[in-house]
């Protein structure tokens, strides 16, 4: 049950050694840089120091109240990111498949929109354009 | 009081800095950001649409009308894009 920002890349079947042991049910869920226009070389992400691990383990320890998990893990990285890296992962497991799969949904609407990242995206000619965040992630928070 | 006032991402950029101290006696969020951005045109223009701007009162996420008593550290930012 932790939370952990970081800079360097991580393997998720290193991260996932261990973790649940005797649930009946694990579900992982990992972002991945993509390129959706074709002129992009990668992502920067900032965030904030104190605030982002505490509220990550905020939200870990709020699931694993509401969803009663045995275990839960959070990974986010940030700084530069290339295409195709990946960026972030959540782990959730409990008893039965439902809750698993509901409490990896609730951790990444809270992630999305209430947790403080900043994606950049940017262009091979050095230049960066912030991304704004999406209504339908907005929409798909107010679920829970 | 003295506080210390963080920007992040776009907010950062437009202000020119990630953080400053200041003296204040803002009672609320919204009073503080009157206070910031009467202070030059960058301040102005980081805080001219407020719909935009998200903040944070010692590490938790606030609204406008959150009061400053006895708080420490406020940080500005747009709308978080994690995950």
């Amino acid at each position: 049950m932790s939370a952990h920002v970081q800079t360097a890349p991580f393997d998720l079947a290193a991260e996932l050694r261990g973790f649940g042991k005797g649930a009946g049910a694990v579900v992982t869920f990992s972002g991945v840089v993509r390129d959706d226009t074709g002129q992009m070389t990668g992502l920067e992400i900032e965030h904030y120091p104190g605030m982002t691990e505490r509220i990550l383990n905020d939200y870990g320890q709020q699931a694993a109240s509401r969803f009663k998990l045995t275990d839960w893990r959070i990974l986010h990285r940030h700084g530069r990111l290339a295409v195709g890296e990946q960026i972030m992962m959540v782990a959730t497991a409990a008893r039965h498949r439902r809750a698993a799969f509901d409490s990896a949904d609730y951790l990444m609407d809270w992630l999305k929109s209430r947790a403080p990242f900043w994606k950049r995206e940017l262009s091979a000619d050095g230049g960066g354009t912030w991304v704004d965040a999406r209504d339908s992630d907005e929409t798909s928070l107010k679920r829970w | 009081m003295t506080l210390d006032v963080l920007y992040f991402a776009w907010l950062r950029e437009r202000i020119g800095q990630p953080r400053e101290r200041i003296e204040t006696d803002a009672a609320t969020v919204r009073d503080l950001v009157a206070e910031l951005a009467a202070k030059d045109e960058w301040h102005a223009a980081a805080f001219s649409d407020m719909s935009a701007v998200r903040c944070a009162v010692d590490q938790q996420l606030a609204e406008l009308d959150t009061s400053l008593n006895e708080v420490r550290e406020v940080a500005f930012f747009p709308p978080m894009t994690g995950g």
